[in-house]
């Protein structure tokens, strides 16, 4: 398998008054078509500024170093025009909060239209029918009155998943979701990973997902990084890390988990 | 064991945001009338997804929002009766409340010594024995595991986590009977969120309370809770009294969420139930849209966003 995203070493600090903050210190992972890297930690752990240095969304307020490779190509020191491209049409994104990604302003409809027509050179009417598939594929139905609609007058899992269907449109090459099920209730959550999932046993787009559950990531991750307070404190198979961690902060994490998972299974199955 | 709580018949409607004609009074329906009773010491969940109606219902209980209809007795008075405001105040803190957005629950300005101090405060009001403010407030914050250094900090520097454990001796400080979390650890993060259910559950031992746990996280209600109720557009569709009766669910809405949960040692079995069970949430969202279409404008939205601004953002 080909490697898509190559990270070695990176370190990202906030450049402040009397020097630099580190965030994330010497983070390193590799990724190949098809495959799922989880990324678990708390908040403040570093893990959402490991995936804007990736991505390229950090100003001149963060220092980035070590090595980015994606496709072959470094990303570190790249124009930013030329980044912009990149993200889009083979980087999609997913981020927390769908309710603040949309411009309450305007249709959804019309918000689809602007980033397709961005990256994609086709006349409006191909690209009006190219929304309506992007909707049905990501199983919203009645999607001509979706497309009519504002922002407000959809529910956040909804919103959610016209973010997942723009983020995989152009047929990215590697999706990096941040978070992207945190601010929704469980059923929309659920439903959302099966999406995601789905995506990923199509086995076209490497995949980055950030969390700080464990349930979610367990659903969907081929291997495991745990990030605290900046540091990767333990990387590798997923299956490895959940039955035996190696490190103290990742057992905790795990011990924690399975202590209300326990408790979740003794309520629905009284006979074990 | 006592009743400490009991709503009747609580309705509650809101106008729509957009009527059919210029002067129309059309309303929404918001609940139709939930019955409930809280037993002393014990803590029952309620469990909806967004746009439920479930803490509007918070608000109803916590004396916040008068409904149109039905009586809510607190340890056997009507508190939405009219009383003189002595008696008023010292109804008034026998419930305490936590909220989701801690940042915007607390004032910036104010040190956790004032904010504390706050309760105190109204708590002297009523009636109450207080002393010694600085005393008790370190008691509060031993109770809630913070040291007694932080008396002096700023929210802003203060984690969740932490801001969080200020609220909760924030609402211990009244000595309520009832303490009504809505939402309450939703937007901390998995891990902090188990600290403050292992501390709830320590405080509620100690002290003896009630709570209404308000939540759309059913793993969180299967750790803390005793009794649980599922709310869905308003109504509850299902009520398990015993938590461990979970399985025996009967409505397709409980079941559902039953089957979304995902985690470790959740076995296989589960997820391919809850795979066949998307069929249904698509109609059921469908549903939603639907409603909110009918309205024109989402009624149901409207009225999440005017009455708990909740951002639930974790970093």
């Amino acid at each position: 398998m080909s490697c898509v995203l190559d990270v070695a070493n990176v370190s990202v600090g906030f450049r402040q008054k009397g020097g630099v903050l580190p965030l994330v210190k010497n983070a390193s992972l590799r990724l190949s078509a098809g495959q799922c890297l989880g990324i678990l930690g708390e908040s403040g752990s570093g893990k959402s500024m490991l995936c804007k240095a990736i991505a390229g969304l950090l100003d001149e307020n963060f220092t980035v170093e070590g090595s980015i490779r994606f496709e072959g190509l470094q990303l570190l020191r790249q124009k930013p025009e030329k980044l912009r491209r990149l993200r889009g049409q083979k980087i999609g994104i997913v981020l927390q909060n769908p309710m603040s990604c949309f411009d309450p302003l305007y249709r959804i409809g019309e918000q689809m239209e602007e980033t397709l027509a961005e990256h994609y050179n086709a006349g409006r009417r191909k690209i009006y029918t190219k929304c309506i598939e992007i909707l049905e594929l990501m199983r919203i139905r009645q999607a001509i009155n979706v497309l009519a609609q504002y922002p407000h007058q959809l529910s956040g899992g909804m919103l959610q998943r016209v973010m997942i269907g723009l983020a995989v449109a152009l047929d990215p090459v590697l999706i990096i979701a941040d978070e992207p099920t945190t601010a929704i209730d469980s059923i929309s959550q659920h439903s959302i990973m099966q999406e995601f999932v789905r995506i990923k046993e199509a086995g076209q787009v490497a995949m980055i997902f950030v969390s700080h559950d464990l349930g979610v990531l367990s659903r969907i991750s081929d291997d495991v990084m745990v990030m605290h307070g900046g540091r990767v404190m333990e990387q590798g198979r997923a299956q490895d890390i959940f039955a035996n961690a190696q490190d103290v902060y990742t057992r905790h994490l795990i011990e924690q988990h399975t202590a209300v998972m326990k408790r979740f299974c003794a309520a629905i199955s009284p006979a074990v | 064991m006592s009743v400490v709580l009991r709503a009747k018949d609580i309705r509650v409607s809101f106008r729509k945001e957009q009527q059919s004609s210029l002067f129309g009074q059309e309303r929404q329906q918001v609940l139709h009338d939930i019955s409930l009773d809280l037993r002393e010491g014990e803590c029952l969940g309620i469990i909806g997804e967004s746009g439920s109606g479930k803490s509007t219902l918070g608000r109803v209980l916590s004396g916040l929002l008068k409904p149109e209809g039905g009586r809510v007795y607190l340890e056997g008075s009507d508190i939405y009766e009219k009383r003189s405001a002595k008696s008023k105040a010292a109804l008034q803190h026998r419930m305490a409340l936590v909220f989701q957005d801690y940042t915007s629950s607390v004032n910036p300005r104010f040190r956790v010594e004032n904010i504390i101090g706050e309760s105190l405060r109204i708590y002297r009001k009523a009636g109450g024995d207080c002393s010694h403010v600085r005393q008790r407030t370190y008691e509060l914050l031993d109770q809630v595991g913070l040291p007694a250094s932080f008396i002096t900090r700023y929210p802003h520097e203060l984690s969740g986590g932490q801001l969080q454990r200020v609220c909760i001796a924030r609402a211990l400080a009244v000595c309520p009977r009832i303490i009504l979390l809505d939402e309450a650890i939703s937007s901390l993060d998995a891990s902090t969120q188990v600290q403050i259910m292992d501390l709830l559950s320590t405080v509620q031992k100690s002290l003896g309370l009630s709570y209404i746990f308000i939540t759309h996280d059913l793993t969180s209600i299967t750790y803390l809770c005793n009794r649980v109720l599922f709310f869905q557009h308003g109504r509850i569709v299902e009520q398990v009294d015993q938590i461990s009766q979970l399985s025996s669910l009967q409505t397709a809405y409980a079941k559902h969420l039953l089957h979304s949960i995902m985690g470790l040692g959740v076995s296989d079995s589960e997820q391919e139930q809850a795979d066949l069970l998307v069929s249904e949430s698509e109609i059921s969202s469908l549903a939603l849209v639907n409603d909110a279409r009918k309205g024109a404008d989402s009624p149901q939205a409207g009225a999440v966003m005017a009455f708990s601004s909740k951002p639930s953002v974790v970093g």
